[in-house]
């Protein structure tokens, strides 16, 4: 029996391809959107946790000077003969074309059991002459083995997948040898003697520290993955609009069948029984079609997200996607889930239907004005609570609270908006044709107003994160233009090679500017601190964001310092206050500059002022100015620099600007795709609609409205709602945009940016959410104008 | 005579951690024994040669030899009569012939510690570069290091006559002041001990005469203990003949004050005695294979390996014919070269006490 | 076979509750025919519900072949219309992603009684041989009603309920699928109570009776009861 009440349930589909597919491809779009952030995220959580592993573990404690100075090797040498096991960490700077990279050293023969990077291990086990003696082997990710020239300063690099994107890690006897290598840490072994002298006996420069001592990217990717969650959480919901508005009319068009199968002795349970089986068949097949399309898109899109990861945050992420079992079932039972609360209500109805109601079909989705405004009013309620803990939380999680409540509370307040919009269309109409069209729009707006909040939620995120994009872009561009005003930049070597390009520099009469920096901890934060020579290109283009009068005079005559947003806000550390530098080097405050894309903290200096503060900085990075660029980079090649060394200003531009587009790549393409989602909602609810609607349409058209002009009527009221769902749309995005430049990128990133606004972004948004709702509702208008004149006289004949 | 921990210059790497391989398998590695077999020279290594041995400078690294120790072992028994004993070792293993400044020395140092108990054993481990003040062994005044582990001369004490002598890890760890009662013995020609086969030679010397005072701190208690030490100097850079698999070797402690070293080389075939008699006022006579034997009496399983942890020792020109039995038959050093060493008691013609070390088993 | 007593059945929410049904009883026994006529809205349709199991009475007793349908749940009242009752509805009720054939076979094949030498004859004398494999709504009035009958006999019930079979028909297609119902009625044996408004109809059948204001009233030679 549940066999055959199954097969003339299911038959329904044979007879409705088109709202098959329909349903199939909404869960199945949902399901791919989603299950594709999951899989982006976890992969790039697991290549965290991969990456911390080689590295020697996060959870690792470590002994490093309070001042983030270098470690002198006598202590190391004290502490051990203290009986503290610890283990040395030498760190060096190389820069290689345009790469700077830390090489990272460690000891063997100290360090804890498992936190050598497993390739490390292997190799020292087959032949450890090979790591420990002259010349070396270097560790490094295969991506930046790859782009590495052959560089006679490094030792040869074996590829390790899971290494930091510009890190080479090798055995600490290897990067002694480099120029600047420093003992940066001490890593504490797990397991202590049972006597120790106290540290602060030994060595009281040295504080015990947790984590590994860099910049946690942790923290900062936490954000960009929440982010991305929220976009798969976005284009999830979407789906599901569309998922149902598939079921409600697959169960609405065979309420008359359930009646009859009843009638004809099926009991109920039976029916329901069949109906479970059948979405759950759905969702079974649309999940796993999802499942696999979700794992294409990831696999297509975690380059862009790896390169992001990389570029903006330093973390390293592989191109390779893994397959997951668990991430597998997990978007299932998404599929499985989200099928079961789209049809929730339709399963409810339907098991509720009474026996003898006449058959004639209800509107599926009729909700009262009271309802409305129920929704509106919890909208409002979810707006305010978004506000509030933009307020009174800190951090990531009030950025996206806010977020939250504003997105989700302004689309529960669209269908309220909208209808009172439509009452005050029809209270201005003139004719009676005018009355019926708005009165009409009314009605259909309670069977689109699902649709019309998916495709609200994708404007104004498009919005949203076009005008941030576009605002970060405009900015970053503005200040790649100021920061990078030399004409080349160039790389030494050696100190020697340092110091014979300045010597050309003084000797051609060209502005050469050194760029000397010093790592240091900035008020608790990982940082540098560069040394400026007085040049009126500083003073010129410097994108400063706050100053004392004449900064940069204070800086090269009183010692002043400038800093970097970041730390600016970290810190609260504003011009005209005092930071700690160094110990026993406290310095006023001059200015704050924009720095975007630096983790880290930085602080400017008069150039002479660090070089007295850290001896032996070497001097190897520069910034050229010359007229003629061509003739210098020629002349500085005849001093013996390679073409790797010397990079020009455009190139930099260049080389950063793509790192931006494709940090937001991601978004760009889960922008369109939640669009499209939304358009392909307004489709299969002005679908499910057509068919509900000709009794509304019958009675227009016996009055002598030509099914063209109905059809084209249709059209409009379509493009009317999605029209004024844009313009709804418009201010919420705006907000979005506001908080996700003021709020969520301070908290995330650690600066603001300028909110600018581009209308003709608007105009074509708008333009393709018409186009959107035109094409949506084209297929059922055309149906429209071709339904042959006896179905409508069917109506009347039927009494319907 | 030089025979002792040299098998850890030949044993092929056994338990493939890193550290091992540095210093085990790097000078065994087949380019090196290739290089060994043209000739020292060729790498630059020192050979032992034969001269009198100069102190204070002998107690001292020489770095132009390849491999060196500084070798204790030490009795001791508490209030009650409890035996217990300490091992104190820091090897020196040489890559090349100099030591270059800070991480880059082409040298290594191992310190291995243990304390023996006769229900419990901790051996320990210990690895350090050279040239950081990790590790190192400064001739005058006396002090050898390897982290918080030391042997060190009390201040106003000359060469090694006194000494005190730390070591320990997370569980254990001992803290001994030794006083040498007699003169330090040269080995072989006044130091220098040619062995007969293959010709390889070493630098050797022993202090078998401290007396011991100091403290074991076991996991659940300090013990106060007092006893006898003994250390072995060695140096040299040639490893011994390939064919063989380990070897057994005592130092004995007996009744009326005479001491004996005994070593058992044994290779595919059989196995070489050798050793060294030296009576209560310090004078040594060589042993040779016919002058002693070492028979294995019962044997016991420890880390999946059988060993004999008791073992009859014959020495008729001298009146010796005893039975040692290790005070604890589980002393195994689970370390990355894994061996067995411990305390023995000494029963028959004399009585007596001393250390048992089996290899390659 | 069908045995009513007492049939009590108010709607409830109207605000002036009239009882459509006031203490009704009719008996129809094995292979009679019987015409259920009255006006619109006397309650025609209900009391047929009640008969069939689709509805519960208020109070009364309903016996449909030795059943007691008060007493029996869902479930049970699902069985009774699967194994002993085929309906017949006034717009027809064939499920319309079911091709005719499918439709024909579905209650008999619910029930387990189907049979394709029955169905096969059914069709023919029908007249939907030629249409087995079209859809409902490619359908005519006249052909729907008569797949609708012939799924009803095809489950081979002791007793047809027929609402109104012919009410959405035109004249000639009403008579010929009323000649068809009839003539496979009585040469099966089967039970029929039918309601219809038409006097023509009415008048084919064995028995016939009017319901009017709640109860029943046996017009001219009237032979059922009333309270």
């Amino acid at each position: 029996m549940i066999l055959l009440t199954l097969r003339a349930l299911t038959s329904y589909w044979r007879r409705h391809r088109g709202q098959l597919l329909a349903l199939l491809a909404g869960l199945t779009l949902a399901t791919a959107l989603w299950s594709a952030v999951q899989a982006i995220n976890g992969q790039a959580r697991s290549d965290y946790v991969r990456a911390a592993q080689q590295l020697g573990g996060t959870e690792q404690t470590f002994l490093a000077r309070a001042d983030g100075g270098a470690i002198p090797m006598d202590s190391f040498a004290q502490l051990r003969r203290a009986g503290w096991r610890v283990s040395p960490v030498m760190e060096a700077r190389v820069v290689v074309g345009n790469l700077r990279l830390r090489v990272t050293g460690l000891d063997p023969f100290t360090a804890a059991p498992g936190t050598l990077p497993p390739a490390m291990a292997q190799q020292l086990a087959s032949d450890p002459a090979s790591v420990m003696t002259a010349p070396g082997r270097g560790f490094a990710a295969p991506e930046l083995v790859a782009q590495l020239p052959a560089e006679s300063l490094l030792p040869p690099l074996d590829p390790t997948p899971g290494l930091p994107p510009r890190e080479i890690v090798t055995d600490i006897s290897t990067v002694a040898a480099l120029p600047d290598a420093e003992l940066v840490r001490l890593s504490l072994h797990p397991q202590q003697p049972r006597f120790q002298t106290p540290l602060e006996q030994i060595a009281p420069d040295l504080v015990l520290q947790a984590g590994t001592g860099r910049v946690d990217a942790t923290r900062l990717t936490d954000s960009f993955h929440l982010n991305l969650t929220a976009f798969g959480l976005l284009s999830f919901a979407v789906g599901l609009f569309i998922v149902h508005a598939g079921i409600g009319l697959a169960f609405e068009q065979r309420r008359a069948t359930v009646r009859t199968l009843r009638a004809l002795g099926v009991p109920l349970r039976t029916v329901m029984i069949a109906l479970l089986v059948e979405l759950l068949c759905l969702a079974l097949i649309a999940g796993g079609a999802g499942v696999l399309l979700g794992y294409l898109l990831a696999a297509a899109l975690l380059p862009d997200v790896a390169a992001t990861l990389r570029g903006l945050y330093g973390a390293a992420v592989g191109d390779g996607l893994l397959f997951r079992p668990v991430w597998a079932l997990s978007g299932m039972a998404m599929a499985v889930l989200g099928t079961g609360t789209a049809a929730a209500t339709g399963l409810w109805a339907l098991a509720r239907m009474p026996l003898l109601a006449s058959a004639r079909p209800r509107a599926w989705s009729r909700v009262s004005e009271r309802a409305l405004w129920m929704q509106a009013a919890f909208g409002l309620v979810l707006l305010g609570l978004g506000v509030v803990a933009a307020w009174a939380l800190d951090g990531l999680v009030a950025g996206f609270t806010l977020l939250g409540g504003l997105l989700l509370g302004a689309a529960l307040m669209l269908p309220l908006s909208l209808a009172l919009v439509l009452r005050l269309g029809r209270s201005q109409a003139r004719s009676v044709l005018g009355a019926w069209f708005w009165a009409d729009a009314q009605q259909q707006l309670r069977g689109l107003s699902m649709a019309l909040m998916a495709l609200m939620l994708a404007l104004a995120t498009n919005i949203g994160v076009g005008t941030m994009v576009s605002s970060f872009r405009l900015t970053f561009t503005g200040w790649l233009d100021q920061r990078l005003a030399a004409d080349l930049y160039i790389s030494a070597r050696s100190e020697e090679q340092g110091a014979a390009i300045t010597d050309w520099a003084q000797a051609s009469r060209l502005r050469l500017l050194p760029l000397v920096s010093a790592e240091q901890t900035l008020s608790g934060r990982p940082g540098d601190i560069f040394g400026v020579k007085d040049d009126p290109l500083y003073r010129d283009s410097w994108p400063l964001i706050a100053a004392i009068a004449e900064p940069w005079d204070a800086l090269h005559d009183a010692g002043a310092v400038l800093i970097n947003e970041q730390l600016a806000r970290s810190a609260a550390l504003w011009p005209g206050q005092e930071i700690t530098l160094a110990p026993g080097w406290r310095v006023p405050i001059a200015g704050v500059y924009s720095d975007y894309g630096n983790p880290k903290a930085q602080a400017i200096v008069a150039l002479p002022e660090l070089e007295s503060r850290f001896s032996g900085l070497p001097r190897l990075r520069f910034g050229l100015i010359a007229p003629d660029t061509e003739s210098a980079r020629t002349q500085l090649q005849d001093l013996g620099l390679s073409q790797g060394q010397i990079t020009d200003q455009a190139g930099i531009k260049a080389f950063s600007l793509a790192i931006f587009e494709q940090t937001f790549a991601v978004t760009a393409a889960l922008n369109v795709l939640t669009l499209a989602v939304a358009g392909f909602a307004i489709f299969t609810s002005l679908t499910t609609l057509a068919a509900l609607r000709l009794p509304q349409l019958a009675p227009v058209w016996a009055l002598g409205k030509p099914r063209a002009a109905l059809a084209r009527l249709e059209l409009l009221r379509a493009v009317l709602l999605a029209g004024l769902t844009y313009v709804l749309a418009l201010p919420v995005g705006l907000a979005l945009a506001w908080s996700l430049l003021a709020v969520v990128n301070v908290e995330a990133f650690g600066w603001r940016l300028p909110m600018f606004l581009f209308p003709s972004q608007w105009v074509w948004l708008g333009l393709a959410a018409l186009l959107a709702a035109l094409l949506a509702a084209a297929l059922p208008a055309r149906r429209l104008a071709r339904r042959s004149p006896a179905d409508f006289l069917r109506v009347f004949a039927n009494e319907r | 005579m030089n025979a002792k921990p040299l098998w850890r210059a030949l044993r092929p790497m056994i338990c493939g951690a890193a550290l091992l391989a540095v210093l085990a398998a790097w000078p065994a590695s087949p380019q090196a024994q290739g290089f060994a077999g043209l000739g020292s020279a060729a790498e630059g290594f020192a050979l032992p040669e034969p001269r009198a041995l100069s102190f204070p400078e002998d107690h001292g690294a020489h770095p132009a030899f390849r491999i060196e120790w500084w070798y204790l072992t030490a009795n001791l028994s508490d209030a009650e009569g409890t035996d217990y004993g300490v091992q104190w070792t820091l090897f020196r293993s040489a890559i090349a012939p100099e030591r270059g400044s800070s991480w880059r020395s082409p040298q290594l140092w191992l310190g291995h510690a243990a304390i023996t108990t006769p229900q419990e054993h901790f051996p320990m481990e210990r690895f350090a570069r050279d040239a950081t003040g990790q590790a190192d062994v400064v001739a005058d005044p006396f002090s050898a290091w390897i982290d918080e582990w030391q042997m060190t001369a009390p201040e106003g004490s000359p060469g090694i006559s006194a000494l005190t002598l730390r070591a320990g890890a997370e569980r254990a760890a001992y803290d001994l002041t030794l006083t040498a009662d007699g003169p330090l013995i040269a080995h072989g020609e006044a130091g220098y001990s040619i062995k007969s086969e293959g010709g390889q030679a070493s630098h050797y010397y022993s202090q078998p005469f401290y007396t011991v005072s100091g403290t074991l701190h076991l996991p659940d208690r300090s013990v106060d203990v007092t006893g006898q030490a003994w250390l072995d100097r060695e140096w040299s850079s040639q490893p011994l003949e390939g064919d063989q698999t380990g070897w057994d070797w005592v130092s004995l402690h007996l009744s009326g004050g005479h001491k004996v070293m005994a070593a058992r080389v044994r290779d595919g075939a059989g196995s070489y005695t050798f050793g060294t008699w030296i009576t209560a006022d310090g004078s040594a006579r060589a042993l040779t294979d016919t002058d002693i034997t070492l028979t294995p009496q019962e044997t016991h399983t420890v880390a999946e390996r059988t060993l004999p942890t008791t073992w009859r020792v014959e020495l008729p020109a001298e009146g010796v014919d005893v039975t040692i039995e290790a005070v604890n038959r589980d002393a195994w050093m689970a370390l990355s070269v894994p061996y067995w060493e411990g305390p023995v008691t000494v029963t028959g013609s004399h009585d007596g006490r001393g250390y048992l070390e089996m290899t390659g088993y | 076979m069908i045995d009513a007593r007492d049939i009590t059945k108010t709607y409830p929410g109207t605000p002036r509750a009239v009882p459509v049904l006031q203490g009704l009883s009719l008996a129809v026994s094995g292979g009679e025919t019987v015409a259920l006529t009255g006006e619109s809205g006397s309650g025609k349709s209900t009391l047929l519900h009640i008969l069939g199991g689709l509805e519960a009475a208020d109070t009364g007793i309903v016996t449909i072949a030795g059943q007691d349908v008060g007493a029996l749940d869902e479930a049970g009242r699902a069985a009774l219309r699967r194994d002993s009752i085929g309906l017949v509805f006034q717009q027809f009720n064939l499920i319309p992603s079911l091709d005719v054939g499918a439709n024909l076979a579905f209650q008999a094949r619910l029930n387990g009684r189907y049979d394709a030498g029955w169905a096969g004859t059914l069709a023919e004398r029908l007249g939907l041989s030629d249409l087995l494999s079209r859809y409902p709504e490619e359908l005519s009035g006249g052909q729907q009603q008569r797949v609708a009958i012939g799924r009803a006999l095809a489950s081979r019930p002791p007793v047809l309920m027929a609402d109104e079979p012919t009410g959405n028909l035109d004249e000639d297609s009403a008579a010929r699928v009323l000649d068809l119902m009839l003539s496979l009625v009585r040469e099966t044996g089967t039970t029929l109570l039918i309601v219809t408004h038409s006097a023509a109809v009415a008048a084919q059948m064995d028995r016939r009776v009017h319901l009017s204001r709640g109860r029943l009233s046996a017009p001219s030679d009237a032979v059922g009861a009333a309270s």
